[in-house]
């Protein structure tokens, strides 16, 4: 049974590369498995989304069954498995950001952005989701994009956000 | 002024940089540690301090350590657990991004005292730019060799990775964790074999929290018994505590064990008192998993005394009356806070987080996310209070790991303590569902 | 080059003292005793190393440790993966705890498993089935939607019926370590979990078969046997052949001289003894392939056994026995002669009713 996808289409930039292989020795000999959870972060954060094609990539990096990637890509949800807008806005829903009105940013943000969660924005700029507490208890309502955490939201905070990242 | 032992240094411009940091007296401790001490003195001195593990569970960081298997040629590792996602709690990302070298230090102190030469920093995915923060103050510690081969010329080699999560609350849990960091689903594994024994490839390890791991450096400093002073009773030492929710300060607070919680919550050096204008209803004293308390049980005991910050006196009265210091995140509810939708968000969090390994937690907490789910939209049945306490006993005690117990107390203790509030949404649904509706009837607020 | 024999270890179940070698789990002892205190497996699986702990079906109370230290484990432990101490006492059905928990735990796997009973292969031979008939309630306290999936196919020979899934993860286990390349696994998370490729694959290999034996429900079922027939209606043999590739022992499953299903040999823990090839399990249907044993044991508790009790050994119930005094034939004027019906020999019904209708001795 081989892997059907050709795919030579994905493959680390050269200076992704080197991380990659940087990360891949960081584990005892045998050990390289360890280094699926970083390599997808590499493959995400060059290609926008952790795609098939990807997944098969880094398998063969690491001399894995493709399965085994896509079992862990499927479980942690900071993998995108699906395709996503310039920007993904992921949203904390939890109890600690609600006191501090966090349900009221977001109908506002969602209506700012005129999509729902899960949703992508016809012009391919944001894609919008709801993620678990992102340890900012004291500083919600909170979102992030990419690494940047935006803290303290409010309905004009959030205008501002996306101002600038529509820019 | 109050003692500060982690803390202390966190203001002072330019703390992140190696130099600063070293200039505050920083790194002291690991020339200590391996240039004057045995590993096992340093064993000695973390048992005698009695530092509880702080990640949540409380077991006693030294007595965890001696547990180490140390068979002959076989590697031994540490893992720093920064996973941190217990929502309330954001203390580890407050003192990793601030004060990377004082986690720094601490992991090359216990690496030594543990006989570990790789050791390994599981941070949570989300905070990358932690993880690049951590991995800069790695670089710095290693070209002025406190880190790498040799250290400090003493024979001892330490390598330190950061590694990145993905993405799940699971991983916080020691045996999940070391799952991903093989690379793998973050499934909890059964136990034994713990970790001590067979752990991160099957090699004896050690995980501590990130808070547990930077009391070392002060410890070594300054000994076991003095940490052990700081504190009440068998509460040592300092804890961290990030305080959200209602209050007028949030924020992370280093506080000496004992405090009472009345001050925490209303003196100006700490949360400054509930939101002008507020009433005090309820407290999540550690995170979301432990069981909720109003606000007379969150403040005193049954016997009438003031309740404290310590695991001990917040323990009190078992769950009937008293909660757990948890990981120390403190989530305050005023009275504009409606119980049963707040019960509902935390367990549509432990139904998003469970791994879906065992039955009861993959059944059951999403049973429960639906039942509260229906209650709170104004489709609640009379029997769905005792059918949730059902669930949640069904759940907990018999998981593979405790997040069925998390997920199983928050509903618990809300139901214990707030039935009322969960019948009146069960009876008058159109007034409940109402735009900020909250249940008016008595209750004792502060 | 005498054998050492360890000691022996002595574990109380359920009041039953039994002897084991240490290191036996206290499933493995209490199978020892035998049928009536083993406690329930729905994921634990013998053959496959790294099951079990996860259904929790096997819960027990231990009331004493060890003879050493005699003190209860504070929580059930789940006693496929824990190992007996000299001098245990556990309590398995004998403790209302444990039966109250394995109830739970019925009432969980049965929230999103489905009532299809009726129409899956596996009714008869199922886990769960026989699970939720020792601790399941007739009413189910669950009123919300339950997760589907589409039926899928997984190459030629095996459907894939998610719906009906545990996450047992046994079928994870047996690619594992009996082919060299799996394709299958456990997708995504929680209740959110399922059994997939990912992308669309075919499981192909000599030994992907196995995976319909181990499944303990109806998820993973042979495309060639689907809806052919009930496993009741069936007579198994113990047959083998002289096969290239596996053991090539085998159970036929007959209907009248037909052999209408090939499958693994499994003990009475339901578990498979040697992992069966596809061309056995598929491909060699006919009589003529096989070299036949003789009738293979089933337990008289099972419902394959039903139907072809011996009328002299078996003693008909009361209920039996007032079903057959009332019995009158059904009038159908249905045209049934263009269904692909296969006839009950006529002679069984002779054989069971006049007994039924004798008084009890």
């Amino acid at each position: 049974m081989t892997t059907e996808t050709n795919n030579s289409a994905v493959e680390f930039t050269p200076d992704r590369l080197e991380k990659a292989n940087e990360i891949i020795a960081r584990y005892p000999e045998g050990k390289q498995k360890s280094a699926l959870l970083p390599l997808l972060h590499l493959l995400q954060e060059q290609e926008g989304w952790t795609s098939p094609e990807g997944m098969d990539y880094v398998a063969r990096m690491l001399d894995i069954q493709p399965i085994e990637v896509y079992e862990v890509a499927t479980f942690y949800t900071m993998y995108h498995i699906n395709p996503v807008g310039k920007h993904v806005i992921e949203y904390c829903r939890t109890g600690p950001c609600c006191l501090m009105g966090g349900e009221e940013v977001y109908s506002h943000l969602k209506q700012r952005l005129g999509i729902e969660t899960g949703q992508t924005t016809v012009d391919g700029q944001f894609t919008l989701k709801e993620v678990e507490c992102l340890a900012a208890c004291g500083m919600g309502p909170v979102f992030q994009v990419r690494e940047k955490y935006y803290m303290h939201l409010t309905n004009e905070r959030v205008d501002e956000i996306i101002d600038e990242l529509s820019k | 002024m109050a003692i500060k032992i982690l803390t202390e240094h966190i203001n002072v411009p330019g703390i992140e940089s190696f130099d600063v940091y070293r200039k505050q007296g920083g790194y002291t401790a690991v020339e200590k540690a391996i240039k004057t001490m045995t590993p096992d003195a340093i064993v000695e001195e973390v048992k005698k301090a009695g530092v509880r593990g702080r990640g949540g569970a409380g077991f006693p960081m030294g007595m965890k350590w001696s547990f180490l298997a140390k068979p002959e040629g076989v590697p031994r590792y540490l893992v720093c657990n920064a996973d941190e996602s217990e929502p309330g709690t954001f203390k580890d990302h407050y003192l990793m991004k601030n004060i990377p070298h004082l986690l720094i230090e601490g992991m090359i102190i216990s690496s030594f005292a543990l006989g570990a030469n790789k050791s390994f920093i599981y941070v949570r995915g989300e905070l990358m730019y932690v993880i690049h923060i951590l991995e800069k103050a790695i670089a710095e510690a290693k070209a002025k060799g406190f880190l790498g081969k040799n250290i400090l010329g003493s024979g001892y080699d330490l390598e330190l990775v950061v590694q990145p999560g993905g993405g799940a609350y699971i991983c916080g849990e020691e045996t999940a964790l070391l799952e991903s960091l093989e690379g793998k689903r973050g499934n909890p594994r059964n136990k034994p074999p713990f970790p001590a024994v067979k752990g991160l490839y099957q090699s004896p390890t050690v995980v501590n929290n990130v808070e547990s791991i930077a009391t070392t450096a002060w410890i070594v400093n300054n000994g076991g018994d003095a940490y052990a002073a700081v504190g009440i009773g068998r509460s040592t030492g300092t804890k961290l505590i990030s305080a959200s929710g209602h209050i007028n300060k949030p924020g992370v607070y280093e506080i000496e064990l004992g405090v009472p919680v009345e001050d925490f919550i209303y003196a100006d050096e700490w949360c400054g008192g509930i939101r002008t204008g507020h009433k005090f209803k309820a407290l999540v004293a550690g995170g979301s998993s432990v069981p909720i308390l109003p606000a007379n049980l969150a403040l005193t005991l049954a016997n009438g005394e003031k309740r404290l910050m310590s695991y001990e006196s917040l323990s009190d009265g078992g769950f009937a009356t008293g909660t757990m210091l948890g990981s120390g995140g403190f989530i305050v509810f005023d009275e504009t806070s409606c119980i049963v939708r707040n019960t509902w968000n935390f367990s549509r969090f432990y139904h998003h987080e469970s791994c879906g390994q065992c039955s009861p937690c993959r059944e059951g907490t999403g049973w429960m996310e639906k039942v509260l789910h229906r209650i709170e939209y104004g489709h609640g049945h009379q029997q769905d209070i005792d059918l949730l306490v059902d669930v949640s006993k069904k759940i907990e005690g018999n998981t593979i790991c405790p997040l069925g117990d998390a997920a199983a107390w928050p509903v618990a203790s809300a139901i214990r303590h707030f039935r009322d509030e969960f019948q009146w949404h069960i009876d008058h649904p159109s007034e409940a569902t109402q735009p900020g509706a909250v249940y008016k009837g008595e209750m004792a607020l502060v | 080059m005498e054998d050492v024999k360890p000691q022996l270890v002595k574990v109380t179940i359920d009041g039953i003292e039994v002897e084991v070698e240490p290191g036996t789990t206290i499933l493995q002892a209490a199978r020892k005793i035998g049928p009536a205190v083993a406690p329930p497996a729905m994921c634990y699986y013998q053959p496959l190393k790294g099951s079990g702990g996860k259904c929790r079906a096997c819960l027990v109370r231990v009331a004493a440790g060890s003879a050493k230290d005699p003190r209860p484990m504070p929580k059930l432990v789940a006693s496929c993966l824990t190992a007996v101490q000299d001098g245990m006492v556990v309590e398995n059905e004998t403790n209302p705890q444990v039966i109250d928990a394995r109830n739970g735990i019925v009432e969980f796997l049965l929230l999103n498993h489905p009532l299809d009973c009726p129409v899956c292969d596996q009714a008869g031979e199922c886990d769960l089935q026989n699970f939720a008939f020792d601790h399941g309630k007739v009413t189910t306290r669950y009123e919300e939607d339950r997760r589907t999936f589409e039926k899928q196919d997984i190459g030629p020979y095996i459907q894939l019926h998610m719906t009906r899934c545990i996450l047992c993860y046994r079928c994870v286990f047996t690619a594992d370590q009996i082919t060299n390349k799996r394709v299958h696994g456990v997708l995504g998370r929680g209740d959110a979990s399922e059994i997939g490729t990912y992308i669309e694959k075919a499981i192909d290999n000599d030994f992907s078969g196995n995976v319909i034996d181990v499944c303990p429900v109806g998820a993973l079922t042979d495309k060639t046997y689907r809806f052919k027939n009930r496993v009741w209606f069936t007579k198994p043999v113990d047959a083998h052949r002289d096969c290239p590739t596996c053991s090539g022992k085998v159970t036929l499953w007959y209907r009248g001289e037909d052999v209408i299903r090939v499958t693994a040999r499994k003990n009475e823990w339901n578990e498979v003894e040697e992992f069966i090839c596809n061309t056995c399990r598929f491909d060699k249907k006919k009589t003529s392939d096989w070299t036949i044993e003789g009738p293979t044991k089933v337990s008289r508790s099972s419902v394959i056994s039903a139907n072809k009790y011996r009328a002299d050994t078996i003693k008909p119930s009361f209920g039996q026995r007032l079903a057959a005094a009332e019995y009158k034939p059904i009038h159908d004027e249905r045209d049934t002669s263009q269904l692909d019906i296969q006839q009950l020999p006529p002679e069984r019904f002779a054989k069971v009713l006049p007994s039924a209708m004798e008084p009890e001795p």
